[in-house]
């Protein structure tokens, strides 16, 4: 199939129905709205399920309720709707039962406003709904990176009953970039032997994420993270840019990967020796790649479209055997290519420094905005 | 005369709550103060004749721990 | 026992529905969730629905309904379990899609959910149980509390100044062009569980037709939070609900009307 002109929450759109996406269920927000308006038009002509919720609380109890029948399902939303879900995406947990969620991040905390953003990180990262459990995170940085991530994320979904959550944020979902889509899929037509969809012919099943017993609960939690070991394991994701010579790297994920690879090639023409890596599947983190890098170059720079959260985990995957610094922008802002450059100058102008933490020095460098 | 019936509590079910003692119309039902079941309640039972195969105590039971048989009447040849 | 058996030839009149699994329940003695699980197997029974059956159980003290019946269950989060019905429906759309829900589930954390399902005439069935509390959390107010009623939270009986006046939901949703059947039962003696059986037969009707939602609200007792034995329970029931909470048919759209069982 040839290339065409897309919008990339039209484009995670038609993937998912392509990746054979049987019921859609969302919520109006910006900027993820072109997501959930395709889906009204493109399900139905599909003969398949969308329905537009009162709520992202119902329309994530929909999913939930879909992905117990083991059909393949989806939502989507922005910050402030995922916020909303997340206990409904706690109980999938739970239950086991696969489901794949579009997080379309914009400015906060609270309402905050309709740029893009990747201060959803901590929340969906680390978990946000209660409990223990761990969802998978793809970090797409295109039109054609978030088609590719869609049709995987089911396959994940379902290969280990999980739910993954894809991090776009709001420059990608709405920039339009020639991609090309994956081919329509056959719909399944055989479900897991968990599914809920009436007990024809068969015992009865139930699904719940109740375990009274705490024991059978510590048993389950169990069970969730071998899963989880099994995913890190498996399915790491990221990508590598001009690191093989590189005295300096910058790690960023996402769009603010995509300004850091311009500030790269930017920065390789004024003859520094700076490379890239960026994280593709925010969970499981790259922290094997991390950290070896680390143990290759002379410091690292981390950038991103918030305050510094994936920050913390870099700094827990390189241990402090290598200097790192921060950059971001937040709120909203998206960094330009130069001032990631002037970061990159200001690290490899050194001196290096290993005490405090990189947040506190670029709170000082920003004191401008106070 | 009225027709015969006889009903039969399932003790592992019944929990005593007198639902149905309450409600018989032939007031022929009560709980055996004298026994336990296995989870700690005086379980009902028939307690006298009279017993017309009605149906209501099964009605209210909230543990669908009764069952009703009632004789069937043979038509004369 | 003092009773002879009976020597003619017997049938058994009534048994235990099939529907329900062999399995103890955890409701406290008198509970009429039992008798509302005990219905609902029986039009299952009767209506040969056992294998199209999903039931979505909710969280409030019928939590666990999941175990008490022999078809497909799921479990939903408290109040939401119209969305995960909803959900299960529009994948489904030949199953029989039920909801299981309380007073605080369905009319206080989950009221949104419930009444946009029945705007949108969401083809599903919703067994709401009003027992005017809180049961599993241990008897607090519900949206469904009488006025002046004494709750564990309020203490001195509600106060309509400060907690506001007891909603009736039956009613409420019965204004909805969606909602095809809507109709208030109780269960607090022989006559009107009949009533009730025959209100959740015309719901399955309904749904199995495709005429979109169905709510049966069924008068309760929770005698354990009442402070109340189960006898005591069910005259509290009939002098003081019945009169707030009128039986009756709110909504019963025309093509349900000539539904005969
Ligand atoms: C989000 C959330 N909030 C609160 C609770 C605690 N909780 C469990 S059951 C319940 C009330 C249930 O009452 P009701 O729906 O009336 O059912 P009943 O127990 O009376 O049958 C509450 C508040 C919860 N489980 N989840
Ligand atoms: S109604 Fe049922 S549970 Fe209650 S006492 Fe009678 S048989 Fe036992
Ligand atoms: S069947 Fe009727 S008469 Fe017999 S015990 Fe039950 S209620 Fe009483
Ligand atoms: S607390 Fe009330 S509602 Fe809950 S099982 Fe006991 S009697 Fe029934």
């Amino acid at each position: 199939m040839a290339k065409e002109m897309m919008k990339g929450n039209e484009a995670v759109a038609e993937a998912a129905i392509r990746a054979g996406v049987q019921a859609y269920f969302g919520y109006p927000i910006t900027p993820q709205t072109e997501l959930l308006e395709w889906m009204s038009r493109r399900m139905p002509e599909e003969g398949r399920a969308f329905v537009q919720a009162e709520s992202e609380l119902a329309a994530i109890n929909m999913v939930y309720g879909a992905a117990c029948t083991g059909r393949r399902v989806m939502s989507s939303s922005s910050s402030p709707g995922v916020s909303l879900m997340l206990e409904g995406i706690s109980y999938m947990a739970g239950t086991e039962v696969p489901a794949v969620i579009v997080d379309v991040m914009r400015g906060g905390p609270g309402l905050g406003n309709i740029q893009p953003s990747q201060s959803d990180y901590n929340q969906i990262v680390h978990g946000g709904g209660h409990g223990d459990y761990h969802p998978i995170v793809l970090a797409p940085c295109s039109v054609q990176e978030s088609i590719d991530l869609t049709v995987l994320a089911f396959d994940l979904a379902e290969k280990y009953r999980s739910i993954v959550i894809i991090l776009s944020d709001g420059s990608i979902g709405q920039m339009m970039e020639p991609a090309e889509l994956p081919p329509m899929m056959p719909l399944k037509t055989s479900f897991p032997e968990w599914a809920v969809d009436g007990a024809a012919g068969r015992e009865r099943r139930f699904l719940s994420s109740i375990y009274m017993d705490a024991p059978a609960e510590e048993v389950a939690n169990m069970r969730l993270l071998n899963r989880w070991a099994k995913i890190r394991e498996n399915e790491i994701r990221y990508k590598e840019y001009y690191l093989d010579d590189a005295e300096y790297a910058i790690v960023g994920f996402g769009s603010a990967g995509r300004v850091a690879l311009s500030a790269v090639r930017q920065a390789r023409e004024m003859g520094i020796k700076v490379g890239l890596l960026r994280p593709i599947s925010l969970n499981p983190f790259p922290v094997d790649a991390i950290e070896a890098l680390g143990k290759r170059v002379k410091g690292i720079l981390v950038v991103e479209m918030n305050t510094g959260q994936m920050l913390d985990d870099v700094l827990l995957a390189t241990r402090g055997k290598v200097p790192v610094e921060f950059y971001g922008r937040t709120g909203g802002v998206i960094p330009f290519p130069d001032e990631v450059v002037s970061a990159v100058q200001r690290l490899a102008a050194g001196p290096i420094v290993t005490t405090g933490h990189p947040r506190d020095r670029w709170m000082k460098f920003m004191s401008f905005l106070n | 005369m009225p027709p015969k019936g006889r009903i039969e509590v399932n003790e592992d079910l019944c929990k005593g709550c007198e639902l149905c003692v309450m409600n018989c119309p032939q007031e022929v039902i009560a709980l055996n103060m004298e026994r336990m079941t296995k989870r700690g309640y005086h379980p009902a039972e028939l307690a006298k004749p009279g017993c017309t195969g009605c149906g209501i105590c099964a009605t209210m039971c909230p543990e669908a721990a009764i069952t009703v048989y009632r004789e069937v009447i043979q038509k004369p040849a | 026992m003092t009773v002879p058996e009976l020597d003619s030839e017997q049938v058994a009149v009534y048994q235990r529905p099939d529907a329900l699994s062999d399995t103890n329940t955890h409701y406290c003695p008198g509970c009429t969730h039992g008798v509302a699980h005990r219905l609902i197997a029986e039009v299952v029974d009767e209506m040969g629905l056992r294998e199209r059956m999903i039931g979505v159980a909710s969280v409030g003290c019928s939590v666990f309904a999941y175990n008490y019946f022999d078809f497909d269950f799921v479990q939903s989060p408290h109040g939401r379990a119209p969305a995960m019905a909803t959900g299960i429906k529009r994948v489904l759309p030949d199953r029989i899609v039920l909801t299981y829900q309380g007073d605080g589930d369905l009319a206080s954390i989950g009221m949104a959910e419930v009444v946009h399902a029945a705007a949108r005439g969401e083809n599903i069935t919703c067994i709401f149980i009003n027992n005017t509390n809180y049961g599993m959390t241990g008897g607090q107010m519900a949206p469904t509390t009488l006025p002046g009623q004494k709750t564990t939270s309020s203490p001195n009986g509600r106060d309509v100044e400060v907690n506001g006046y007891p909603i009736r939901t039956a009613e409420l949703l019965s204004k909805l062009d969606g909602a095809s059947y809507v109709v208030r039962r109780s269960l607090h003696d022989p006559k009107n569980i009949r009533l009730a059986k025959k209100a959740i037969r015309t719901a399955f009707e309904v749904q199995k037709r495709g005429l979109g939602f169905s709510m049966v609200e069924l008068l309760s007792i929770c005698p354990t939070n009442w402070g109340m034995t189960p006898r005591q329970a069910i005259q509290w029931l009939e002098e003081k609900m019945i009169p707030f909470y009128a039986l009756g048919d709110y909504k019963v759209n025309p093509s349900v009307a000539d539904i005969k069982i």
